[in-house]
Formats: C-alpha cells, sequence, structure tokens
C-alpha cells in the first residue's frame, strides 16, 4: 500500500516538474516555439471563426425566416382534369377549416401601362383579395381592396410609389384613371415602399400593381386560382391544419396523386438550416487542414528537439528515467505548445468573427461547442503528432547518447 | 546482512558481442568480478580495451551477451528497459568524465533531477540536494547555474547528484580526464572520503597515476581482466 502512494504521488511531482522542464524547454526557443505555436494558432482561429460566423448567418436566416413567415404555409395546386385549380367557394371553404385565419390567393399577370403618353409594358400585376391587406400595412393612402371589389370584378388598382412617379408626376393618383392592357382602372390607393414581403413574392420579385385577384383571373381568361397563402393562428398546429388542408385537397380531387403541394416554412427552414450546416462542415473541415499543417509544424519541432538533446536524454536515462518517464516529458511539451496555440486560436478566433459578424450584420453569438472542438483539436493535435517524437525519445539508447560527451 | 555482503557485486563470465557486418566481434571474453560492499576499485584499461562497454554493463546501462551479473542482490541479466532504469535510479550514482550538468538547470536543479524520477516529493528532494552539495563543498554555490561554475565545481555537483539517491555503487568513468592535476587530486580526495564513509566505488581509467588512488587494481586489456597485486602498484 506504502509502494502504491510513493508510485502514485512519485508520478505526480514527475509530472508537475516535467510541466515546468516543458514550460523551462519552450521559453528557452522562444521564436522557435513562437512559430511553431502560430501554425496551432492560425487553424484553431479559422476554424472557431468559420463556425461561429457561419452559425450568425445562419440565425440572422432563420430570424428573418420566422419574421417573414411565421404561420404561413404555401399551397400550389395543380389539379386534376375536372378541376385544375381552385375555385372562389373553395377559398372560402378552405378559410374555415380549424386554425386557418384566412387565405391570400397569387395571381399575377405581366401587363402594359398606359395614361396619356405615358407607356410601360413588362409591369407585373398582382391579385389579391380583402384578407391580404389585413396581414401587412401595404396601403401607403387610400383604400385597400375589398370584398365588393372582388366579387364585382371592379377595376380597381393600388400602385407603387414608382409608378406614381413615373404616371402621376405632381398629380395626387387617387381616383385617377390608369390603362392597364387598354382597360381603365381606377387607382384607389398607393402602397407603402416598406411592405414586407412574403416568401412567394421574394421569390418572384415584387409586384408594382395590385388589383382584385379576380379582376387579374378575369384578365387572364381563368377562372381558377393555382396557387395560394394560407394562414394560421397557431405555429404549434402547423401539422394539422397540414393534415386537414391535405384531406380538403383529396376529397376536392378524388384522391388522385400529385395534384398540389403544401410547403410550410418549417420545411424551408429546414432545408436552409441543412444546408448552412453542411457549409459550416465543409469550411471547418478545410480550416482543419490548416490544423493539421499546425501539427506536423510541432512534430517537426519535437523532433528537432529531441536530437537536440540527446545527450540530455542519455543522461537522464543513466541516472534513472524510465523510458515512459521520457516518453511523459517529451508528450507535455508537445501537448503544452499545442494548447498554448489553442488557447490563444480560440481568443483570436472570438475576436475576428465578432468583427466579421459586425461586418456583415449578422448575430455573433460565442459558441461554446466551437470552443470546445478548438481546444479539444489542438490537445488531439498536441498528442497525436508530439507521440512519434516522445516514443523516439524514450527509445533512445542512453550508450549512444552518452558516447557524445 | 551476510548474504548482502556476499552477493553484493558479482559477475560470472561476462561475454559482449556485437554484430560487425555479417560477423560479429566480441569485447569482453568472459569477465568474472566480485566486489565487496565498501570496496574502492580501480578498472585501469587503454582505449579500446572494452572499459566503457564494461562500464556499460556495471552501470546497467547495457546487458551482457552471455554471463551472470548480481548487482545488490538483483539478476541485471533478465531485466527489461523500465527495470534497468529502476536498478540504476536505485543502486547507482554515475559520474561522467564532462561532468554532464544540465546547463539550463542551477546546481540544486541537477542534483534534484534524479530524485525526480526515483518519485521523492519536493521539499525532501531540495533537503537532500542541499545537504549534498554542502558535503561535496559546494554550500556557497547552490543556486549557480553551470556556466558560472569551474571545471573541478561542475565536478562536483556530478559526484553530488551521483551520491543523492544514496546508491549502493558509485560508477566513475574518468573522473579527473577533464580537470587539471590540482583540481584532479581534490576530486581524488573527495572519492577517498566518500569511501571512507562507506561508500563503494568503482572507477574506470586509463591514467596509472589516477587509477593508483583505489586501494585495488584491475587491469583490463582486450576484453579480459586480470589483478593487479599491491607490489606492481609503482
Amino acid at each position: 500500500m506504502k509502494k502504491f502512494f510513493h508510485r502514485l504521488f512519485g508520478g505526480f511531482y514527475m509530472f508537475t516538474e516535467s510541466v515546468s522542464m516543458s514550460i523551462g524547454n519552450i521559453t528557452q526557443n522562444r521564436l522557435r516555439s513562437f512559430l511553431t505555436i502560430l501554425g496551432i494558432m492560425i487553424g484553431v482561429t479559422a476554424v472557431i471563426a468559420l463556425i461561429t460566423t457561419v452559425s450568425g448567418v445562419s440565425t440572422s436566416i432563420s430570424d428573418s425566416f420566422t419574421s417573414m413567415g411565421a404561420g404561413t404555409m404555401t399551397v400550389a395546386v395543380t389539379g386534376n382534369d375536372v378541376q385544375a385549380g381552385l375555385t372562389t367557394d373553395n377559398l372560402d371553404e378552405i378559410t374555415k377549416l380549424d386554425h386557418i385565419t384566412g387565405v391570400t390567393p397569387s395571381v399575377s399577370a405581366t401587363i402594359s401601362v398606359a395614361r396619356g403618353s405615358n407607356y410601360e409594358s413588362d409591369i407585373s400585376l398582382s391579385g389579391k383579395n380583402d384578407y391580404y391587406f389585413t396581414t401587412t400595412d401595404a396601403v401607403a393612402r387610400g383604400r385597400a381592396i375589398n370584398a365588393i371589389d372582388l366579387a364585382d370584378m371592379s377595376r380597381v388598382c393600388l400602385i407603387d410609389s414608382d409608378m406614381v412617379d413615373e404616371f402621376f408626376y405632381g398629380v395626387d393618383p387617387l381616383g385617377q384613371t390608369l390603362y392597364l392592357n387598354n382597360l381603365s382602372f381606377t387607382v384607389v390607393g398607393v402602397l407603402s415602399d416598406s411592405e414586407s414581403e412574403s416568401i412567394s413574392e421574394m421569390v418572384s420579385g415584387t409586384s408594382d400593381i395590385y388589383a382584385p385577384f379576380t379582376t387579374v383571373l378575369k384578365m387572364n381568361s381563368e377562372s381558377l386560382v393555382t396557387s395560394m397563402t394560407v394562414y394560421i393562428d397557431d405555429t404549434s398546429a402547423s401539422d394539422d391544419v397540414q393534415t386537414t388542408l391535405g384531406n380538403y385537397l383529396d376529397s376536392l380531387f378524388s384522391y388522385e396523386e400529385d395534384t398540389y403541394t403544401i410547403t410550410t416554412m418549417d420545411s424551408i427552414q429546414d432545408t436552409m438550416d441543412s444546408m448552412l450546416s453542411m457549409m459550416s462542415a465543409l469550411l471547418g473541415g478545410i480550416a482543419s487542414i490548416s490544423l493539421i499543417v499546425g501539427g506536423i509544424g510541432i512534430m517537426n519541432m519535437m523532433l528537432t528537439s529531441v536530437t537536440e538533446r540527446t545527450v540530455e536524454i542519455g543522461l537522464k536515462k543513466a541516472i534513472g528515467a524510465e523510458p515512459g518517464q521520457i516518453q511523459i516529458q517529451f508528450l507535455i511539451e508537445a501537448f503544452l505548445l499545442s494548447m498554448i496555440g489553442g488557447i490563444m486560436g480560440v481568443i483570436l478566433g472570438i475576436a475576428l468573427s465578432a468583427i466579421l459578424c459586425q461586418v456583415m450584420g449578422t448575430t455573433f453569438t460565442i459558441s461554446y461547442s466551437a470552443i470546445a472542438l478548438g481546444v479539444g483539436f489542438s490537445a488531439a493535435v498536441g498528442i497525436l503528432f508530439g507521440w512519434s517524437p516522445a516514443r523516439k525519445a524514450s527509445n533512445l539508447d542512453p550508450i549512444d547518447a552518452l558516447r557524445r560527451l | 546482512m551476510s548474504e548482502n555482503t556476499e552477493t553484493f557485486f558479482r559477475m560470472r563470465d561476462i561475454v559482449k558481442t556485437y554484430p560487425l557486418g555479417d560477423d560479429e566481434t566480441t569485447i569482453l571474453k568472459g569477465i568474472s568480478l566480485e566486489i565487496l560492499e565498501g570496496e574502492y576499485l580501480s578498472v585501469l584499461g587503454p582505449s579500446g580495451s572494452g572499459k566503457s562497454t564494461l562500464m556499460n554493463i556495471i552501470g546497467c546501462l547495457d546487458r551482457a551477451t552471455y554471463g551472470e551479473y548480481i548487482l545488490h542482490g538483483s539478476l541485471i541479466d533478465d531485466l527489461d528497459e523500465k527495470e534497468l532504469a529502476q536498478i540504476r535510479s536505485r543502486e547507482i550514482g554515475f559520474i561522467f568524465q564532462n561532468s554532464q550538468v544540465l546547463p539550463k538547470l542551477d546546481a540544486m536543479k541537477n542534483v534534484e533531477l534524479p530524485l525526480i524520477y526515483a518519485g521523492v516529493r519536493p521539499r525532501e528532494r531540495a533537503r537532500l540536494a542541499e545537504e549534498m552539495l554542502v558535503k561535496v563543498g559546494l554550500k556557497e554555490r547552490i543556486h549557480h547555474r553551470p556556466n558560472m561554475l569551474s571545471g573541478g565545481q561542475l565536478q562536483r555537483v556530478a559526484i553530488a547528484r551521483a551520491l543523492v539517491t544514496h546508491p549502493t555503487l558509485l560508477l566513475a568513468d574518468e573522473p579527473t580526464g577533464a580537470l587539471d592535476q590540482t583540481t584532479g587530486q581534490q576530486i581524488m580526495d573527495l572519492f577517498q572520503e566518500l569511501n571512507n564513509d562507506g561508500h563503494t566505488i568503482i572507477m574506470i581509467t586509463h591514467d596509472h597515476k589516477v587509477a593508483r588512488h583505489a586501494r585495488r587494481i584491475v587491469n583490463i586489456i582486450d576484453g579480459e581482466l586480470t589483478e593487479v597485486k599491491e607490489a606492481d602498484f609503482t
């Protein structure tokens, strides 16, 4: 028992002594140690900066996703041979389903606009319903589209400020007439510039002119809606809504396959998240190559050090150092070198990613997993690349070493 | 105790061969040697006689190809690297020609070194090291770095380091080889003192005058050992 404790504490004293000897050796050769440490430091800095920055970007993107489309889902309908879309009655029925507060059909057309001598083609026109205007502050002046407009297929429209500048310079556009595809429309409102955009508008681009969707359908010689956004009152009920909505559409289209797709914000965000984490893994992988290069630097320095200290190693062995004790000392030295680099890299990496996030305007959060990864990785590199030089030192024949005396 | 004295140090028919191309060369050709505790022995031989090889085997740095070597009750022949290191740590104090102290450490730390590997705790280490430095006459230079010490003082540090673990055997390889005559004489006087205190000493040298400080001399020529009679000393 006494012998056991003696060995245990002896090992501990040996260990602490090895640490202080290693520090001595590291500080002895300052420039060389610094250059070696630099390799690891750059690697860890790169890993941490990349991971933190990508996760900042990812947070920012998902934040804006949530603000854009929380509680909405997009439905695209191809229908079947009998009915290739949704009627206004269908839309009313969908609105009555549980948790659904309303739907906004997406109907669009590319039109020409004329007033007096002003003429512009390729203008995008969006068909909206009254519910749409309750979800955003789209109207800057005038009025929104109402239920009567929809029922009557009234020729009324709202235009954005660019259109105002182009066609009504110096004139109040409200109540004026504008010719869309040679049809006379009355301007009833002006759209606000800071209108928040829905995800479908982000994809297709914003429209310059809004009109009742029934009117736009008529202009397109269509009667059916093929795309819409569904608004729900409770995001946690998203799955339920998807099911009930699916059931409704299934029965409408006689349970034929591929008649519609429902896309929730969640599924888009999932795809986005997996893309970003893949990117993060890829970048982290590239950065970790520099850590391996740093590890090779450590190995190189340790091998040189073993050669330089052959006599010292031989002497220590002669006076009773066991091979294992010599090995531990060199391993500790490699480990310390790598850890110093790792810790410096963590600090520098956090600073760098804070600056990067500031510049890119993304959210900066300290990623503890990235720190753990950086520190853990550098520790592993130290032991891994220190192993072979330490082994070489421990295997050194004391006779050969002492012959150099 | 009596048994200990009997088997304190015994070499029987030690043969050491080295491979030389396809062939092999025999350095030690069957050496037998017995030493009692407290003896002071010189191994005298010219260079190339095999005395360094013999010293390596005595010092447990190397193992014989054939033969039996018992040191302080342990049979050395079958031990592995780690066990040999432990024997060196426990039983043997080395003193080399060029003293070989580590330049990065002060006198005290150099003397403490063997104790670190023996697992002695720090306070005890410092006490023992200081005691030994005082004993070899370096009381005033305990914290001097090697570059501030003379050759004789460095050799004293090396002797303190060899003694600090209280080894059963002091093994010196040309301990005065790098010193001037006066300093060499001082070191020899110190060896005499240590032997008077009961330390067992084996000194390897090529120098007759140095060898004569020992009470017993063996000659090694061409890998063979012969006892030198008292009468031949002059």
